[in-house]
């Protein structure tokens, strides 16, 4: 069977338009679809069943008795975490946070160890940004700053920016100008009108400078900023001023390097500075491709878009104290349920040994370094292949994610909604 | 359900039902107000108690892209107001932007059964509808913005009202929309290259059409559609001093189409009727707007008051946001959305000290006591853009008491006087003008009386609220705190027929309706093969046209509004 129009539930991009061929219960042909794309919907490795650690070995157990003894863990724990949300779709989210209303726990997603630090920089001095198409039907002028799409969002190119034709720009590779800035060169720099190689840590400096130039006080410059020559750094934000419509995308090579929260809130400051001149936006590279979509569902529940603790009934903020890795590098938490993320591959090596201390329990559908800190895990159905729901694009634009087949795996929602049930049931 | 509800010996106004301040029982059966109650139903004791139909709330912003933004990017408002999960009442947070939970457990206790949201971006509106599914205890409803549609700017430039209908018959039916909104219209397009429009009669970059022709256009599609409600505008131009030259000028623009209701309806206005020509000189013109509407009766308004405090702005006036921010240098966020339209937030403390405030917060006031018919003149914040609406009950403490406006007269800027006519009036509204005002011209304005809104006649949905005071017992006039204190806390709020809050708490879970317009059109004019409009999802949309329309499943309790469209 083909199917058109399929979503594809790996990156932040929420590619829309791949073409897929099904036999049976397996994907067997994609169309359209990045290399990444590929993987994720034909390298189908899954869990057979759940399993339980038992002595130094794992056994096969039923659903019923995984999620009971799920439930048990939890209500047993004084200070649970639940983790992870950025691979399940928003209905299966919602459920989450319900469940950790009741618990009292803390729940987190995944912006905790990628793009918190964003999110705290909005926080603080807002975010000008709009949808993709915005920036394809009239960017000139995209800046990619410490991302690399082409690794990373690999169709985010051609579909939003450099190599896709929008209706103000109608030849795109020529009318568009993109500046690349990282701390090294990489295959997105190499397709770069201009790339800009800043030292290790020198974002915040840069920005400044350009910041400082776009007002008017280019004789402040000195002849090199981090790395970054004087002319280079007029080159740019003359670029910028002369655009009509310029879009910043930044990854996490702004977002985790020194400086962190500081170097977003600076780019973001000066994305309003160039406001004042032309028309300007800035967006996040999202990761995950319902990583938004996790932080949409925790704000419109209660208020915040991660790290919430619920230990004090209401809804309680604190990065740096409600973050998971603060929280499990504490020792504090005493069991933790991780879906749809693996904390054992993005964690601090502490909080991983943490996890291993405590009872963790994992839904997923793969075998994933998490596996082998957690005492059960329950495979569930793919979101995006035998599973549907609502995701969030990067730009906060909601998409419904297809069920392709029905496999014969329960999906997050069903298995959250039995666990929330033995919770609710016993917390009264 | 529970078998039935009988409400004893309430004060009843019941303004569509020509009811004026009775003493009567209302019967309940089955979620809609019957005749008789059934024999076994539960007994209310409202004996001194003002009753009304459930409020409605016609322009509030609630659930979408923007909003849930504005929660996101504030933890200083969500921290303003934090209530612990309790009963079936989940955790909520925030003090202008509150959660959903949080937005529908304070409608409720407040009396308010049914929230229109005042502006959801097409290609957004899943979000919307998920955020409407946990709003639980209103029947929702979303004005669908096509300010900046380029398929309608194409049509509007080609003269083509048919085409105009045919595209909002399509996207309203794909994004499950209620009405059209225009905000800022063109002005939002504009913004798209960082600029707006400053006249009804500007034209918009690249399309060639004026504000006025897309107003003009769509108030004409809109009735060839048959919608429930008519246009639902936000003017251009808002927030800047003269701007009450543009809102006359598009008050002269509407015809008269629709014998049931009003032609257009002009949201907010008070941030529309500024004089002066900076924020020096800005003063009230809320004279001539009343003057105007009172001569329109195709015109509805709602006030948009604002109350002093802090707030946070939102609205998909992108260019307004920016000006608002290039003011006030606190944090901004904006949000274009492709094709459609755009978006801004930005956080705002309105203070007593403040001239400029203490004008806008006079015009609001003056709207309502100068518009001579209450069906034309809503009462609003935009919330929470005047205010959130908990304020409502001070609102209405105000339009009843002089004496309380005059006991605010000594707070606020000495100066205001000079600047507004507001204390040279001396009219106080009553019970039956305030239940005009919150319930009954609401829903007949958004045409949902068809569906059982905002009556207590038999066969209208069982949408009550009971309020502790006593009409007959009370001078609103000297004890305007016990109106406030009445007005924010119901005794029993009833939607469809269920006690759904008592005395300011939620004590069921909620089960609200979505409502929605879908007009059939003839064959010939379904947008969805018309090859000019399914290219701009081809080349133009970065979603593709299958992923686009909203499915059922976002609606579990959709309530679709049919009508034939006369094309």
């Amino acid at each position: 069977m083909r199917i058109e129009d399929v979503v594809c539930s790996f990156c932040g991009c929420l590619c829309d338009d791949l073409v897929v061929e099904v036999e049976g219960t397996r994907v067997i042909n994609v169309e359209n679809g990045c290399t990444l794309a590929n993987e994720k919907f034909m390298g189908d490795h899954r869990l057979e069943a759940p399993i339980r650690r038992s002595g130094g070995k794992w056994e096969k157990v039923s659903y019923e008795e995984a999620i009971a003894e799920t439930a048990g863990i939890l209500l047993d724990a004084d200070r649970p975490l639940l983790y992870g949300w950025s691979g399940t779709y928003g209905e299966a989210q919602t459920i989450g946070v319900h469940l950790a209303e009741v618990l009292g726990a803390v729940i987190d997603n995944t912006s905790t160890v990628c793009h918190g630090p964003s999110i705290m920089a909005i926080q603080e001095v807002g975010h000008p940004g709009c949808t993709l198409g915005q920036v394809k039907n009239r960017a000139d002028v995209v800046v990619y700053w410490g991302a690399n799409p082409v690794d990373a969002h690999p169709r985010h190119m051609s579909r939003y920016t450099t190599y896709c034709d929008g209706f103000f720009v109608k030849n795109a590779f020529r009318e568009r100008k993109v500046v690349v800035v990282d701390v090294r060169e990489t295959e997105s720099s190499q397709v770069a009108d201009e790339f800009v190689k800043v030292n290790p840590g020198g974002d915040y400096a840069v920005l400044s400078a350009l910041r400082a130039i776009v007002r008017g006080k280019r004789d402040i410059i000195p002849p090199d900023v981090e790395g970054v020559s004087r002319e280079q750094l007029f080159r740019v934000a003359d670029m910028c001023i002369a655009a009509k419509f310029g879009a910043f995308f930044f990854g996490v090579g702004l977002t985790m390097a020194p400086g962190k929260n500081k170097n977003i809130r600076n780019a973001i400051e000066l994305t309003e500075e160039l406001n004042r001149h032309t028309k300007f936006t800035i967006s996040p590279m999202r990761g995950h491709w319902n990583v938004y979509g996790s932080n949409e569902v925790f704000t419109w529940i209660t208020g915040y878009p991660f790290a919430v603790d619920f230990a004090r009934g209401i809804a309680f903020y604190n990065p740096g104290e409600t973050t998971s890795v603060d929280i499990l590098r504490r020792g504090e938490c005493d069991a933790c349920l991780v879906v749809a993320s693996d904390p054992g591959a993005h964690f601090p090596r502490a909080c991983a040994e943490h996890l291993a201390r405590i009872p963790t329990v994992q839904i997923d559908p793969h075998v994933n370094v998490t596996t082998h800190l957690s005492r059960i895990q329950i495979p569930v159905a793919v979101a995006g292949i035998d599973a549907e729901g609502t995701a969030y694009r990067m730009d906060g634009v909601p998409i419904r994610t297809r069920k392709l087949f029905q496999g014969r795996y329960p999906d997050d929602l069903e298995v959250l909604e039995k666990i929330y049930a033995i919770v609710k049931e016993a917390k009264g | 359900m529970t078998p039935g509800l009988l409400i004893k010996n309430a004060f009843v106004i019941d303004p569509l039902s020509g009811v004026k301040g009775e003493i009567m029982d209302i019967a309940i059966s089955n979620g809609r107000i019957v005749d008789e109650a059934p024999r076994d139903a539960e007994v209310i004791d409202a004996a001194g108690c003002l009753t009304l139909p459930g409020g409605i709330d016609s322009h509030s912003h609630v659930c979408g892209t923007k909003v849930n933004f504005g929660r996101y990017m504030s933890p200083e408002d969500m921290r303003a107001g934090r209530t612990a999960r309790k009963g079936v009442m989940h955790v909520t947070s925030g003090y202008s932007v509150p959660t959903t939970f949080g937005n529908s457990y304070r409608y409720s206790t407040m009396g308010y059964t049914t929230v229109l949201e005042g502006a959801m971006a097409p290609l957004e509106a899943r979000h919307t509808h998920e955020e409407f599914t946990a709003t639980p205890h209103q029947d929702m409803l979303a004005n669908t913005l096509f300010d900046g549609n380029w398929s309608i700017m194409e049509a509007v430039r080609e003269k083509d009202v048919k085409r105009a209908a045919a595209i909002v018959a399509w996207t309203l039916a794909a994004v499950r929309g209620f009405a059209i909104k225009l905000t800022n219209p063109g002005g939002t397009e504009a913004w798209g290259w960082g600029e707006d429009v400053h006249s009804i009669q500007d034209l918009v970059p690249h399309f060639e059409v004026t504000p006025a022709e897309i107003i003009g256009t769509m108030i004409r599609a809109n009735e060839m559609l048959n919608l429930p409600h008519s246009v639902h505008l936000h003017c251009n131009n808002l927030g800047v001093p003269g701007n009450f030259r543009t809102t006359l000028d598009t008050i002269d623009l509407v015809p008269d189409l629709n014998k049931e209701r009003q032609s257009l309806y002009l949201t907010h206005v008070q941030f529309h009727s500024y004089g002066g020509s900076t924020w020096r000189d800005i003063c009230s013109r809320s004279e001539d707007i009343a003057r105007a509407v009172n001569g329109k009766p195709q015109v509805v308004m709602d006030m948009g008051q604002i109350m002093f405090g802090r707030t946070t702005t939102m609205t998909a006036d992108g260019p307004m946001e920016f000006k608002l921010f290039m003011l006030h240098h606190n944090k901004w966020s904006n949000h274009d959305v492709e094709l459609e339209t755009g978006s801004g937030i930005i956080p705002v403390y309105y203070g007593r000290k403040s001239l400029v405030n203490c004008v806008m917060w006079s015009i609001g006031l003056e709207l309502a006591l100068l518009a001579k018919n209450p069906w034309q003149c809503l009462l609003s914040t935009d919330s929470p853009n005047g205010a959130p609406f908990v304020k409502y009950p001070e609102i209405i403490a105000l339009l009843m008491s002089q004496r309380l406006r005059e006991s605010e007269r000594k707070m606020i800027d000495p100066r205001t006087e000079h600047f507004v006519p507001l204390f040279a009036i001396e009219r106080e509204l009553d019970w039956y003008e305030i239940a005009v005002m919150t319930r009954a011209a609401q829903a007949k304005a958004l045409g949902i009386t068809r569906i059982g809104k905002g009556y207590l006649a038999p066969g209208a949905e069982a949408d009550v609220a009971i309020y502790p005071i006593s009409p007959d017992q009370v001078d609103p006039s000297v004890d305007y705190q016990q109106v406030m204190a009445a007005f924010s806390r119901s005794r029993f709020t009833i939607k469809r027929g269920r006690v759904v809050a008592r005395d300011g708490e939620v004590i069921v879970e909620g089960a609200n309706s979505t409502i929605w317009s879908k007009a059939h059109v003839p064959p010939e004019y379904d947008m969805g093969t018309d090859p000019e409009f399914t290219k701009k999802f081809e080349q133009y949309y970065t979603v593709r046209m299958r992923n686009y329309p909203v499915q059922d499943v976002y609606l579990p309790r959709g309530l679709r509004i049919d009508t034939e469209a006369s094309l």
